[in-house]
Parts: structure tokens; sequence; C-alpha cells
């Protein structure tokens, strides 16, 4: 048995997962490998449907009935891919917890939030109702809502989208996770309130020594929040390493290409921004070999003939790409787009 | 009382003035003298008019109207043409049989359409789901009178459980009252029972599929738990509107009913004072089935804002 103080927390091997859409059965993630060990921060980037979300729902095990998960995920050893569902009820909310995109949507709101806060208290630790009401006062505080003893009993509507997704984020942390994952947790909210949240998550993840999966398609936002990052495209890791590392040197042409897509403060009015050319395979029809070959200004023969193999470009820095040579010697920005 | 609920009781005030004012005028231009009607084919023209004036149908519309109306508001609503007994008694000797028919049927549709509903969506696409969505297909092409014969074949000529008609009364305690009720409120419910069991289902897998039910579940709650604490809530005001307005049909099917078991009711009244030309009794009992409706859906109303926070908030 490894050593409880270097065994990872969570470590992902060869995740695959299928989900049926209504264009058939879709490979939306495709050999994901990871390992997080405990206070460790990652970041999931990719656009939409690239399969960032599905690797955290396989997580959680939150994916529909129909889709079919393959590989391992082990949280302290314990295997949780298709782990029964009774049995993933103890972990949820109580081992791993979540947040979600949307606060405006992600609370009930027939119920109270001080009710919804509480929920997972009762569940997992066996907190009386008077108990856990103490508890979620405490949570709501330390989260930063506002004169949380008489607002607890208020309804979601009453509050705002920033107020909500303190709320929801009580709610995860609830019953001190080891891993919190965090999906677009500010996509949602006004660019002030971002700010705000981001430094509450970042200082709750320290303060209880939590790791964190952080997933976003702001590249702003993972350089400043995670340690180590990811980068997906077409439901595969393209690149992986330590943040500033990955962003340093860039190995992958798309890697490459969503940095040079940001919007650029002080750019000329009238510039049009720099965008990726083509559009994002659908899941359905994934190309054979490297996913993003149809958008690759460098691509060759052998990218579309197999899927390229992880090549190693620094230390614990990774890219799935066979062009590393011609991509990292031409920078960023020396690829027309 | 909040402002919410004031504003629902004069909606519902004006709503029955309304409806005064469509039954009065409908009945009104109705082919047909009372009179002539309670006299006979060859009654003399003078006796006719004698009755008439005795009757007050020779006063002009308005002042008829509004002496109906005074007679409402005081409790007065005059004597049956037919039958020359007050109307008030007439009305509340049949409502003994309809109301408790009324609450039976309600009750048996909503204890079927909720579990069928909720059974159904739990197991959306899976063949339990299939097998009951095709039954509430059936049920809802059923016409509720050949239903009604279906069941008296069945248990009261082959199986002689229940009788196939005929109503027991409350004298003799409850039990034979409710077995003569039994077939009846089965017959209205089934129809309504297959309508609201498909709006219950659609209603729970659209809620299932909101973002605060990932959240109950990423909490660690079970699929059950989730269902019980969170979903149903959400999915029972579109329910209850619909439980609302199928209140009408079934009021409206009692009439059907009552005269296929012999029952002898409010439906069964009204059908035979149409019969009789006795105006004065449908128009009191039409009047009342439509009060019983508005305030019906005037509960529901307000029962809104008791299940969802949001509304009162709003209004007060």
């Amino acid at each position: 048995m490894a050593d409880p103080a270097t065994m990872p927390l969570i470590a992902v091997e060869n995740l695959g997962v299928r989900l049926n859409t209504s264009r058939g059965p879709a490979q939306a993630v495709r050999g994901v490998s990871f390992a997080l060990k405990r206070g460790e921060t990652l970041g999931l980037v990719g656009e939409s449907g690239c399969g960032k979300s599905v690797t955290a729902l396989s997580l959680m095990g939150l994916l529909p009935d129909s889709a079919v998960v393959t590989g391992s995920i082990k949280l302290d050893g314990r295997e949780l891919a298709r782990l029964p569902d009774a049995d993933y009820c103890g972990l949820r909310g109580n081992r791993i917890s979540m947040i979600f995109q949307e606060p405006m949507t992600a609370l009930n709101p027939m119920h109270t939030i001080g009710h919804q806060v509480a929920e997972p208290l009762r569940r997992h630790k066996k907190y009386s109702a008077g108990q856990a009401r103490t508890e979620a006062i405490a949570l709501l505080d330390r989260v930063g809502l506002p004169d949380p003893a008489k607002r607890i009993d208020a309804y979601p509507h009453q509050f705002s989208g920033g107020q909500r997704q303190r709320v929801t984020i009580a709610m995860a942390l609830a019953c001190e996770p080891d891993l919190l994952i965090a999906d677009e947790p500010t996509t949602a909210l006004d660019v002030t309130i971002q700010g705000q949240i981001l430094d509450l998550i970042a200082d709750l993840v320290e303060e209880r020594g939590m790791s964190m999966i952080l997933i976003s398609h702001d590249l702003g936002v993972i350089a400043e929040n995670v340690q180590r990052m990811m980068v997906m495209y077409g439901g595969t890791v393209v690149e992986s390493g330590p943040t500033d590392e990955v962003f340093r040197r860039m190995g992958h042409p798309y890697t490459q290409g969503l940095f040079r897509a940001r919007p650029k403060l002080g750019a000329r009015k009238g510039t049009r921004l720099t965008t990726i050319s083509g559009t994002v395979p659908e899941l359905a029809d994934l190309p054979a070999g490297c996913a993003f070959s149809e958008r690759c200004p460098l691509v060759e023969d052998k990218c579309r003939a197999a899927l390229p193999p992880m090549v190693e470009v620094g230390p614990a820095h990774v890219v799935r790409c066979v062009r590393t040579d011609v991509s990292m010697a031409a920078k960023v920005g020396a690829l027309s787009a | 009382m909040s402002v919410f609920v004031l504003r629902r009781v004069l909606t519902l005030l004006a709503t029955l003035v309304g409806a005064s004012v469509i039954i009065f005028l409908v009945l009104d231009a109705l082919p047909g003298n009372a009179a002539q009607m309670l006299m006979g084919a060859d009654a003399s023209a003078d006796a006719v008019r004698a009755l008439t004036v005795k009757l007050g149908l020779d006063q002009p519309l308005a002042v008829r109207y509004l002496q109906w109306i005074k007679g409402l508001v005081v409790g007065d609503l005059g004597n049956s043409y037919v039958y020359g007994t007050p109307v008030g008694s007439l009305i509340a000797e049949r409502l003994v049989l309809t109301i408790p028919l009324a609450i039976m049927s309600m009750l048996i549709t909503v204890t079927l359409a909720l579990s069928a509903g909720i059974y159904t969506a739990a197991n959306h696409n899976k063949l339990g789901d299939v097998g009951v969505m095709s039954l509430t297909q059936i049920g809802i092409a059923l016409p509720n009178f050949w239903f009604a014969i279906l069941l008296v074949l069945l248990f009261a000529v082959r199986l002689q459980w229940l009788s196939a008609g005929g109503f027991a009364g409350w004298e003799d305690g409850i039990w034979p009252g409710v077995k003569s009720l039994l077939l009846p409120s089965i017959s209205l419910a089934v129809v309504q029972a297959a309508i609201l069991a498909r709006v219950t289902r659609s209603a729970v897998l659209e809620v299932l599929r909101e973002d605060f039910v990932r959240t109950a579940r990423a909490k660690g709650l079970g699929k059950r738990e989730v269902l019980w604490s969170h979903v149903l809530r959400n999915a029972m005001i579109p329910v209850m509107t619909v439980m609302g307005l199928q209140f009408a049909n079934l009021l409206a099917g009692t009439i059907v009913i009552e005269n296929v078991f012999y029952l002898p009711g409010l439906g069964r009244l009204i059908f035979q004072s149409i019969a009789n030309r006795d105006l004065i009794v449908v128009r009191n009992c039409v009047m009342l089935l439509a009060a019983m409706v508005v305030i019906v859906n005037f509960v529901v109303d307000v029962l809104y804002a008791f299940i969802d926070p949001r509304i009162k908030v709003h209004d007060l």
C-alpha cells in the first residue's frame, strides 16, 4: 500500500466517456489521465464541448445513466468508476463537491437557502435540524453573505447572482470536502463580482487544504488560480503541465490559438478579434487522428493517421502533438491564424 | 390578507357577475314559454297569461335579473315552476349526493394521476413508463358513459359486488352511500386521471432537467430523495392548474353519469328541469355549478402562493 502522504488524492487513469446523443453515440472524453495531490489545484481549459464538464461530472458520478465510463477514477485508492449510485451518494457533497456555472438556476426556488445549505450536513454528518442551522449560518457568514442569521430563511429569488453563487459555495463546502470541482463558477456573473468570487474560492481552498479542479474557458482565470493546467480539445487532453510553464512555452498549436484569441485591452478600435479558423468538431464524428487536425495550421498527413502520442517538452509538461519542434520554435504569434 | 388574495377575490366576484348575466340571458333566449309548458298544450290563452303574471315572467328583463340576484344574495331562490317547492331545498337535497360524488372522483383522479405520473417520470422511457402511458392514452380516448356501462356489466351484472344504479343515502352510515357512488366516481375519474397523469409526468420530467436537481444530487441526495424533496413541489404548479380546470369537466360529467347510474343528484336535477322547462331551477343550478368552478379555481390560485414563495413576495 502506498504511503498516504504521497498517494494522490484523486487519480484518473485513461478515462473514457461515451454519451448517447441524438446524433448517435459520441466519445465525449478519450484517454484522459491525471493525478491530484491533497491541496493541489488543477485547471481545465477548452472550448464548449471539449469534454471538460463531462470529465468533471464523471468524477462526481453524475453522468446520465446511458453514459458509458471506461478507465479508472480513484479517490484515495478507492475505485469510483462504475461505483453504484447509492455508494456514490455517500461521497458527493461530502468528500467531493461541485460548484456549478449558473447560480440563478442551481438553487431550488421553493426551498429557503438555509434549508439547502443544511441539507448536506444533515445527510452526511447526521446533524440535527438545530445543529445544521447553526452551522449553515456560520458557513454563509464565511462565504461573505451579509447578515446570514437574518437571511437564512430567505428564498433564492431574493438574492443577486453573486450572492447566490456564495450560497452554492457554502453548500459545496458544508462537509469540508477533500476535492472541490468548480465548473465555470464565475462565467454567469458580472466582471466585478467574478474577481470577488474567485478570491473567495482561492481563500477557502487554501484555508481548508482542499484540492481543486477549476474549469474555465477563460485563460486569465486559469493563469491566476491554479498550479497546473490541462488544455482539452475534442475530448482529449492536448497539453498539460505547470500553469506558468504552459503559458510560457505553449507547445500545442491549439493552446497557442486559444491564447491568441483572447480579447486584448488597448487594441485599436475596430480591430477584429483573432479566432481559430473552422469550428469545433462534433463529438459524434471526430477525425481519426488528432482532433485538432482540421483546424491546425501545421497539419501534416501523419496528424490525420493516428492520435498523436503525448510528447514531454519540459518538466511535467506534455503536449499531444507530433509537430512540437515547429510549433514551439515558432512561438506564440508567429503562426498565422 | 395580502393584496394577492384581495385581487383574486375581486376577480372572482367579477367572474360570478359575468356568469350570472350570461346564464340569465341564455336561458331567457331559450324557446318555449314556461307558463305554457306548465299548463299543457291545450290550456286557454287567458290562463297562460295569468300564470305568466303570477310567475313574474311579464316583468322587463332587467327587473327580473335584479330580482334573481337579490334572491341569490339573501338566499331566496324562488319556487320551482314544476314542483312548487323552494329551489334552495331542492338543490340542497341533491347536493348531498353530488358533492360527495365530486369529492370521491377528484380523490380517485388525484391518487391515480399522481402515482402514475410520478412513477412514469421516475422510470422515463423504461417498460413501465411505456406501459402506463399507453394505458393513459386509452383512458383519454374512453367516453366516460361507455366506460360506466362496462363497469356496471363487470361489477354489478357479472360479479354482483355493487349495485348497477341508485343511491343508498347516508341514513345507514357512510359505507352504503360510498358504495353506491363508487362506480360512478370511478367512471368519472378515469378519463380525468389519464389526462392528469400525463400532465404530471411531463411536469416532473421538466423539473428533473432543472439545474437545481443536479445541485441536489451533487450534495449526495439519492434519486428518490431528490424526487420527493426537490422535484415534486416544483412540478405541482402545472398539475394544480390542470386539476382546477378538470373540476369543471368533472361537474359537467356528473350530468351524464348521474343519468347512467340513476343517481338523484344535481346533474340529474338539471337534466330533468331542462326537459320540463323548469327554468328557475335550471338557472340556479347552472349558477351554482359556475360558482363552484370559479371558487375551486380561486382556491387553486391561492394555493400557488403557498407552494411557490416567489408568488407571495411579488404581491405583498
